[in-house]
């Protein structure tokens, strides 16, 4: 079948077909994704992050469910860390979708982390594009937070949304000096356990002091999170955005919290699309994708070049013994080969 | 290129025993695989349908109730409907050595009867897998 | 001989064992200490831990005369098929010497569907008996004197249904209910955590639990409203002390609902009774048993503040362990029944249940069957076991090994209380996890090989397929389809419209017992499927928490 064509006319298995030639990084992904691009561009994409445990799944499962009684239709990416020492992974998201597979709005996909960091946010970006060109209205990213590689696919949402629970002890505060920089849309699950109204409180605090751009006291956890968060905060500030994260008290087992958060989302959305955040997001979000694909095609069309000829085994046996170095050898090769 | 194969595990019908699909579950994690597990009381619909949205290589069924004969072969021939002609669909649990015939004739790749070393569960999908 | 001079004797000992293995290494894998002597129990207290069968702790036993009185009941479960093809088989048993009855239910009637529902398909009559409505309870107890025989079953989230089935049978029987004697499992939370035929979220499922307890309590006095089972917590893969640890947990977490209810410990506790499973490990499962009851015992009178000697008191029905049978070689599971029969013995429990051989392939042949009960005659009659109580008691090493589980089981205890107790414990899935890697850890074990099945990972044979298993034919669904359509067809459906209306208004008020209602809607031959419709609606229902 040809993907792009059966994809495009609304067939799942193309669906699924393209998304796995993404993650596997099939040779036919490229011309897949040249051939899906036009039709991309129409969905609202949410990034769903937060701890392990904070419910991300259960909460996913119900906004999913409150974006289909509104008639829209649901694309669902779940990544799950990948084991380091295996390469396998349990991708345990879906049970709590199970209710939503028999909808032929939705459309859920899990997918392992599988190591590579810089590969996996690329990867996700087209796979968001692949339901997107499908026809989805929304797209939900969930993904456990807070690794950079969780803050690069979050970077390809339009609203973001962190989702926390009570209880948590310290973690909290070294994940929250992180969270609070990316979060547009605040969630406190299991708002039934006991802690919540003060989780609400420390966060209100954190936000409002920065929204005033005040320094709180930061331990070195908390510092090191924060200089990791820096680019976007200050992509975030940088537009001009003024907007106030809210926090909503949310029960997702018992479904409560859940129409209000909807509301959140949509106040978001409606936010950076009349102030034209969204916009300048979407035109840092081309021009990354695009430096993306050149970084990454440069790269390897060098890597393999010089893979090809021996060269690059030699390089790594002279840099070794130190008759040169790292820099010198790129200069070198670059040279070379952009005379080309 | 980054290929891991993906597998679908999956309890059909009523049945709440999931030692074996759990352990399973956690034996093929660590051979590599890229493992989803569905949870209890899965229709053979949701069971086809989730194997085509997360494109699996391989769907794993267990079932101890003796449902098998009747859930079995339903999971096979939807999966297949969906056009997915090339997923290998294997099962396990309580099986009388004489419903496997039927079961294989049906479409069912292989059954693995209690005892069965996950070991052999994960060779026989890495040699099968297409 | 003082602690002292044992202590000197102990020295040499280990050094002449230095010298022996040099020469001959033990084999690997075993227990931590090869020899216990009077210094591995030389803290423990006799007056206080061990005591007098019949008396606190209940180290020794619940009975002061235990076997010496009458053996434990021999109660074989079953059920299969249809209610005639079961009664056939309850009648069997009986007239072999089974002392009480244990129906298994299939997989649709333990989650509350009638048979034509399509989630059903392919399940009917496959694990145990289907039951739809009243008209299927009369025919499964037609002949069989409900004032006479002890009936336990095994079924949990619709249990409050099951009950109310069995006392309106009894009623046109013409016995009253005062007189009924048995046993409901009605343990929903080992449902969630290791057997997994739930169907309520635990709030409403303990609401309908401590409502049992009440009625019970006034109108069914002998019954056992619950049976808190560690069985298939260990079926799961739990370890022994696991078993007791999460079992004795979920029973705390009964108790305070009940209190929170209304009710007094000293009311209900003397009905609760216990399940646990025989392992393969004989000195292990006869420490284990042991320690259950002193752990028990202690949390009854220290935490409840119970008083009366029953509430302090772990009856336990057993079962022989389902997981280590083996396909292959299938008569050896009539050792390792044996084996386990033993120990179930020799840990003094009230009644028994063993497997058959053939049950790792099908369900099992009547044959099979009559060779299982007669494992427990021979154990009872000619082996001596039960002859005096609580035979291994002194032993060092089983003195030791009920204090190592005892702790054991104390650490889980406080760690679930810490959690917050059993539900949320289990919500968490705290209690599920410690299970799955107990699972996992014995699967690795036998696979690399630390540990031996005999048949399965040394000693095994080329086997030709067994033959004559058991099989229930599809067309037992499409039977018991008919007979619920014909039913259906002949009730007063105004009447069952009315009980079911009336039941669901008494669901939505929380301070309403649901039992005289749900007794009510059984009458007028409302279907399982349709009362536990009308709970659902109500009560949503439970979304399992899985963490691998």
């Amino acid at each position: 079948m040809d993907i792009v064509e059966e994809l495009l006319k609304g067939n799942r298995l193309a669906l699924s077909r393209a998304i796995t030639a993404i993650e596997n990084e099939y040779d036919e992904a490229v011309d897949i994704m040249k051939r899906l691009y036009a039709h991309t561009g129409h969905a609202f994409v949410l990034g769903i992050t937060g701890p392990p445990g904070a419910g991300k799944s259960t909460l996913t499962d119900k906004l999913a469910k409150a974006y289909r009684a509104q008639g829209k239709t649901v694309g669902i990416i779940a990544i799950d860390p990948t084991s380091p020492f295996t390469g396998g992974a349990i991708l345990g998201d879906r049970i709590r979708m199970n209710s939503l597979t028999m909808d032929e709005g939705v459309f859920i996909r899990s997918m392992g982390t599988r190591g590579s960091l810089g590969g996996l946010s690329h990867k996700t970006a087209d796979a968001i594009k692949a339901m997107d060109a499908f026809g989805k209205d929304i797209i939900f990213v969930e993904t456990v937070g807070v690794g950079q590689s969780e803050v690069d696919i979050v970077k390809a949402a339009d609203t973001t949304m962190v989702v926390l629970i009570p209880g948590m002890g310290d973690d909290i505060q070294a994940i929250k000096a992180g969270i609070l920089e990316i979060g547009d849309v605040f969630t406190i699950n299991k708002a039934d356990h006991d802690g919540a109204d003060k989780l609400v409180r420390e966060l209100n605090m954190m936000l409002d002091l920065d929204a005033h751009g005040m320094q709180m006291e930061q331990t070195d956890t908390e510092k090191a999170l924060a200089d990791q968060f820096h680019h976007l905060n200050v992509a975030k500030h940088a537009v001009g955005n003024t907007w106030r994260p809210p926090i909503q008290k949310v029960i997702a087992s018992q479904n409560e919290g859940i129409t209000e958060t909807v509301e959140n989302i949509e106040k978001h959305f409606k936010y950076i699309s009349e102030t034209g955040i969204l916009q300048k997001r979407r035109t840092e979000r081309s021009k990354n994708e695009m430096l993306d694909v050149l970084h990454s095609n440069i790269g390897k069309y060098i890597t393999g070049k010089l893979d090809e000829t021996g060269k690059l085994d030699e390089y790594v046996e002279q840099i070794k013994r130190r008759e040169t170095d790292p820099y010198t050898v790129v200069a070198d090769v670059m040279h070379d080969m952009l005379k080309e | 290129m980054e290929k891991r194969i993906r597998v679908l595990v999956a309890k059909p019908g009523l049945d709440g025993h999931d030692r074996g699909a759990k352990v399973v579950a956690r034996a093929l994690r660590d051979a590599g695989f890229e493992v989803i597990y569905t949870g209890l009381r899965q229709t053979p619909e949701q069971i086809a349908e989730a194997a085509l949205q997360e494109d699996v290589n391989v769907v794993a069924m267990s079932i101890l109730s003796g449902a098998h004969p009747h859930l079995f072969p339903k999971v096979v021939n939807l999966v297949r409907e969906k056009g997915m002609d090339d997923v290998l669909i294997i099962g396990g649990g309580v099986i009388p050595e004489t419903d496997i015939p039927a079961l294989k004739e049906a479409g069912v790749a292989e059954v693995f009867t209690p005892g069965t070393p996950t070991s052999a569960i994960v060779d026989f999908i890495k040699a099968n897998v297409k | 001989m003082s602690n002292e001079k044992i202590q000197a004797g102990l020295e040499k000992y280990n050094a002449s064992v230095e010298k022996a293995i040099s020469r001959f290494p033990e084999r690997p894998h075993l227990p931590e200490q090869r020899l216990y002597t009077p210094l591995d129990i030389k803290d423990t207290d006799y007056a206080d831990e061990i005591g007098f069968p019949g008396m606190y702790p209940y180290t020794r036993g619940v009975q002061p005369t235990m076997y010496r009185g009458r053996f434990w009941t021999m109660r074989m479960y079953a059920g299969f098929s249809t209610a005639a093809e079961s009664n056939k088989r309850y009648r069997y048993l009986i007239e072999s010497g089974a002392t009480g009855l244990s129906c298994a239910f299939d997989l649709p009637t333990q989650i509350g569907y009638d048979s034509d529902d399509a989630i059903s398909e392919g399940e009917v009559g496959k694990v145990g008996v289907a039951i739809d409505s009243l008209a299927d309870m009369e025919v499964l107890f037609d002949k069989i004197d409900l004032g006479k025989v002890s009936t336990s079953m095994t079924i949990n989230a619709p249990a409050s249904v099951l009950l109310a089935m069995y006392i309106a049978v009894a009623e046109k029987q013409g016995v009253p209910a005062d007189q009924l004697k048995g046993t409901i499992q009605n343990d929903i939370l080992k449902e969630y955590a290791a057997r997994g035929t739930y169907i309520f979220p635990p709030r409403p499922s303990m609401r309908l639990i401590t409502n049992i307890f009440e009625y019970c309590s006034k109108n069914v006095p002998k019954w056992n409203t619950i049976s808190i089972s560690g069985y298939h917590i260990r079926e799961a893969g739990s370890t022994a002390s696991q078993e007791i640890a999460f079992t004795i947990a979920d029973g705390i977490a009964y108790c305070e609902a009940a209190i929170k209810a209304g009710l007094h410990i000293d009311d209900f506790a003397g009905r609760l009774s216990f399940f646990w499973n025989a392992h393969n490990n004989v000195l292990e499962e006869v420490a284990k048993f042991r320690a259950s009851r002193r752990v028990w015992a202690k949390v009854m009178k220290e935490r409840f503040h119970a008083e009366k000697p029953k509430s302090m008191m772990l009856r336990v029905h057993t079962q022989t362990a389902g997981s280590m049978l083996t396909a292959q070689q299938p008569n050896n599971n009539i050792v390792r029944v044996a084996l386990q029969t033993a120990a179930a013995v020799m840990g003094g429990t009230q009644s028994l249940h063993t497997n058959s051989r053939d049950e790792a392939l099908a369900l099992p042949t009547e044959e099979s069957v009559m060779i299982a009960l007669r494992t427990q005659q021979i154990v009872a009659y000619e082996s001596g076991l039960a002859d005096v109580i609580d035979p291994l008691a002194g032993s060092y090493y089983v003195e030791a090994l009920t204090n190592k589980i005892e702790k054991e089981a104390w650490e889980y205890i406080n760690k679930i209380d810490e959690i917050g107790g059993a539900v949320a414990a289990i919500e968490k899935g705290y209690i599920q996890k410690e299970i799955q890697d107990s699972a996992y850890k014995w699967q690795m074990d036998v696979e690399s090989g630390a540990k031996t099945i005999v048949g399965v990972n040394k000693f095994q044979v080329e086997e030709e397929p067994p033959k004559g298993l058991l099989k229930v034919d599809a067309s037992v669904g499409v039977a018991q389809c008919e007979r619920l359509h014909a039913m259906k067809a002949k009730r007063d459906n105004d009447a069952v419209k009315a009980a079911l209306a009336d039941l669901k208004a008494a669901c939505q008020d929380e301070n309403e017992n649901l039992m005289p209602h749900i007794l009510k809607a059984v009458h007028t031959y409302a279907t399982l499927g349709e009362i536990c419709g009308v709970m659902r609606e109500v009560f949503g229902e439970y979304e399992a928490h899985v963490n691998l």
